[in-house]
């Protein structure tokens, strides 16, 4: 959408500052005063209809006249038309105005920009650290915060939710209780807390604690080259590692206004279909665990191994795989790669079809999903829910075909979808998409053409080693990039692949330095699990499992 | 007792020794698992490398079940009264592995909120490199394990011979 158009769709637009960003956005500054009311307008409009919000963040420009600047990222699901909003803070008045009546997404983001940049957000019903803990100090993603600078959290400090202590409201009900799940319990896959109030067996109330595997990896990455940020992207949703390094690289070779070789884009497809499907295989899988069908879980492991072996031959690495390169990848696939890929279609097919046999029709897993953790289409949106998780509502969004990077335009797949928005239909979703992944990588293998794997452009790649020993440019390009590192021009940009989750953005800042100057990744996980405490009241807590394990929260991804 | 072909079937030994063959090869873990290291640990146990082959496969989420807490991802400073929690409620003889970068040492998040390896405030007696490591060097470490349990070398033993545990 131009800035003209947008000027003339918003009342007093004239006023605003309007623009249209290199990555794709129209980009709105904005005073505070007038936040809500031109958020209000591109969700209500009915040109605009922003229905989903991506991601709120904040930066700290210390040198600048305003400190902090509040930065929203807003899409229509119509349309497909990206808006990003920025909103200047003075260092000394550092609040705005909540948007949670607006997306009910908003609430953990703002949670979040509270809690790492200290910038509130006046109305949020519950504005408290989120990814640190109790006895934190200070905001860790401002300039000034100390990297390395820990506070020591002791037992007694640790996170009792107000209302355990509240009378429940109908006094007979004696059997009320309170249950503590997590942080370490077989059923949350990591590093979740739940806390809720029963009647009986029946959960009243519920809330969730995150921020057990806060990693740092936003500081990380300030503090870090470049290309030096790609293996802290691989643990970031950590099963399916390739795709959180090839959508990083995408973004800095969007800024760069490069691409990377048509071979390295094709070999990175394969992969991260690879990559997708093996998310999928552990979720269903560790779900269909949690519900009782080990065996299942067995069965999706060996093409897993299959698959982490052939990207052991490509990377080295089995799980956290760091093969992806600004610009293309770190070195060449095996001589036998299309032969391997295409025993791998033809071995995995079986292990899918098996569980579908065993589980689709299974009437005890039937009863245990269909019709439990269900979520309506438009509750989805505004949770800002993407990915499988989304569509299994209803949705068929992808950003493989609305936005399509890597060349999925040229791909021929479907997008499955469900409608019922339960567990089942999830499960549906997953189990279709595998299918759908194996389409896409039969077709790209007979695609992969010969050539590079990596871009020419000396400012981003370093020489092939021969050059650099035998001609003088090439040795100072090496010398340049090895202690200079990649210069990004300074600017803003915003990129999302359809990570196994759903969107995966990173929004990126960059000064025109040798690394990064802040990293925003928009996590899938993230604005699904919010809505986790809110799906869970007036059910069971066997059911609290069965919803969990559906929603496929990484604790790496959510958690940074 | 004689047997039927004539030979005794007595065999002496010490206690301790004995008690040490038996804690050795009935290991029971308790995944401690956080992060990616947890999907590497899931891998270990599978069909593929199966560590039951070294009896350590009857995974067990509860610490009164299990001798040995295998510490797989990063432990935060949220995380760490858990992970001492935890440890605390084990019965005695009790090990502790650490497995990957992370849990040893803090990995490659010198960061405000990661703890810099677990053995800040548990005792430690096999530390796995990795980041995560293969299941092979996970296998390894029980195998290292072993060996200690067997020469009576684990942080518990040595505690335990200077006259009491803690």
């Amino acid at each position: 959408m131009t800035p003209e158009t947008l000027a003339e769709l918003i009342p007093g637009g004239a006023d605003l500052e309007i623009a249209a960003a290199a990555d794709g956005f129209t980009e709105i500054r904005v005073d505070r005063s007038r936040l809500i009311e031109v958020l209000r307008t591109l969700r209500d409009h009915p040109q605009l209809d922003c229905n989903l919000l991506l991601d709120i963040c904040g930066v700290d420009y210390p040198d600048r006249e305003h400190r902090f600047e509040a930065v929203y990222h807003l899409t229509s699901l119509a349309t497909a038309n990206r808006f990003r909003v920025t909103v200047p803070l003075a260092e000394d008045e550092p609040h705005l105005p909540s948007a949670y009546g607006l997306w009910k997404a908003s609430d953990w983001f703002e949670r979040e920009a509270w809690d790492l940049m200290g910038i509130s957000f006046d109305g949020h019903p519950n504005l408290k650290r989120i990814l640190t803990h109790e006895a934190f100090q200070g905001h860790a993603l401002r300039k000034d915060y100390d990297p390395e600078k820990r506070w020591i959290l002791t037992e007694a400090e640790t996170m009792v939710p107000d209302w355990v202590d509240e009378e429940s409201e109908d006094g007979d009900h004696f059997e009320t209780q309170i249950l503590n799940l997590g942080p370490s319990h077989p059923a949350t896959h990591g590093t979740l807390r739940i806390v809720v109030r029963l009647d009986g067996e029946v959960i009243t109330r519920a809330e969730t604690e995150i921020g057990y595997l806060h990693r740092c990896f936003e500081k990380m990455s300030e503090t870090h080259g470049w290309n030096e940020v790609i293996p802290y992207t691989d643990r970031l949703n950590y099963c399916s590692a390739m795709n959180n390094g090839v959508g990083y690289a995408l973004t800095v070779e969007r800024m760069l206004g490069i691409e990377a070789p048509p071979r390295a884009q094709v070999v990175r497809l394969i992969l991260s279909e690879f990559s997708r499907l093996m998310d999928h295989a552990v979720c269903l899988g560790a779900n269909l665990v949690d519900l009782g069908a080990l065996t299942n879980f067995w069965y999706f492991f060996q093409p897993r191994e299959e698959i982490y072996s052939l990207l052991e031959a490509c990377a080295g690495g089995r799980l956290t795989v760091s093969y992806t390169r600004i610009g293309g990848l770190a070195h060449d696939v095996p001589q036998d790669f299309s032969e391997r890929v295409r025993r791998l279609l033809e071995y995995i097919p079986k292990f899918i079809d098996d569980v579908d046999r065993l589980v689709t029709r299974n009437r005890i897993f039937r009863d245990r999903t269909e019709g439990v953790g269900v979520i309506s289409a438009a509750e989805a949106v505004a949770w800002g829910w993407t990915g499988p998780c989304l569509r299994a509502s209803g949705v068929p969004f992808d950003l493989r075909r609305e936005l399509p990077y890597l060349g999925y335009e040229n791909y021929e797949f479907d997008v499955p979808i469900a409608t019922a928005g339960d567990c089942y239909a999830r499960y549906l979703v997953r189990l279709e998409e595998m299918r759908q992944s194996l389409r896409i990588i039969r077709q790209a293998i007979e695609r992969l053409p010969d050539g590079p794997v990596i871009t020419d452009n000396h400012h981003v790649a370093l020489p092939p080693k021969d050059k650099v020993y035998s001609e003088m440019e090439a040795l100072i390009w090496h010398f340049k990039l090895i202690y200079e590192g990649i210069k990004v021009p300074a600017g803003a940009a915003y990129a999302a692949t359809e990570g196994a989750n759903g969107e995966l953005g990173f929004y990126i800042v960059s000064d025109g330095s040798g690394h990064p100057y802040r990293v925003k990744v928009r996590p899938p996980c993230f604005a699904i699990f919010q809505a986790y405490p809110h799906m869970l009241e007036g059910h069971l807590v066997s059911d609290a499992v069965a919803i969990l394990g559906s929603l496929n929260i990484i604790a790496g991804e959510l958690d940074r | 007792m004689p047997q039927k072909d004539g030979s005794s079937a007595l065999l002496t030994t010490r206690l301790e020794t004995m008690l040490a063959w038996t804690r050795k090869n009935s290991l029971w873990p308790l995944p401690f698992g956080t992060a990616c290291c947890a999907i590497e640990f899931m891998s270990t146990v599978s069909s593929h490398y199966d560590l039951a082959r070294f009896g350590a496969e009857v995974v067990r989420f509860s610490p009164r079940q299990s001798d040995v807490m295998i510490v797989a991802g990063t432990i935060t400073d949220k995380m760490a009264p858990v992970v001492k929690r935890i440890y605390d409620q084990m019965m005695e003889p009790k090990y502790v592995i650490s497995m990957g970068a992370c849990a040893c040492t803090g990995g490659f998040y010198r960061a405000y909120h990661v703890v810099q390896g677990v053995d800040e405030f548990i005792p430690v007696d096999v530390y796995v490199p990795g980041c995560p490591p293969t299941p092979e060097a996970l296998i390894e470490g029980v195998l290292k394990l072993q060996t200690l349990i067997q020469t009576r070398q684990t942080q518990y033993d040595l505690q335990a011979a200077k006259g009491g545990w803690r």
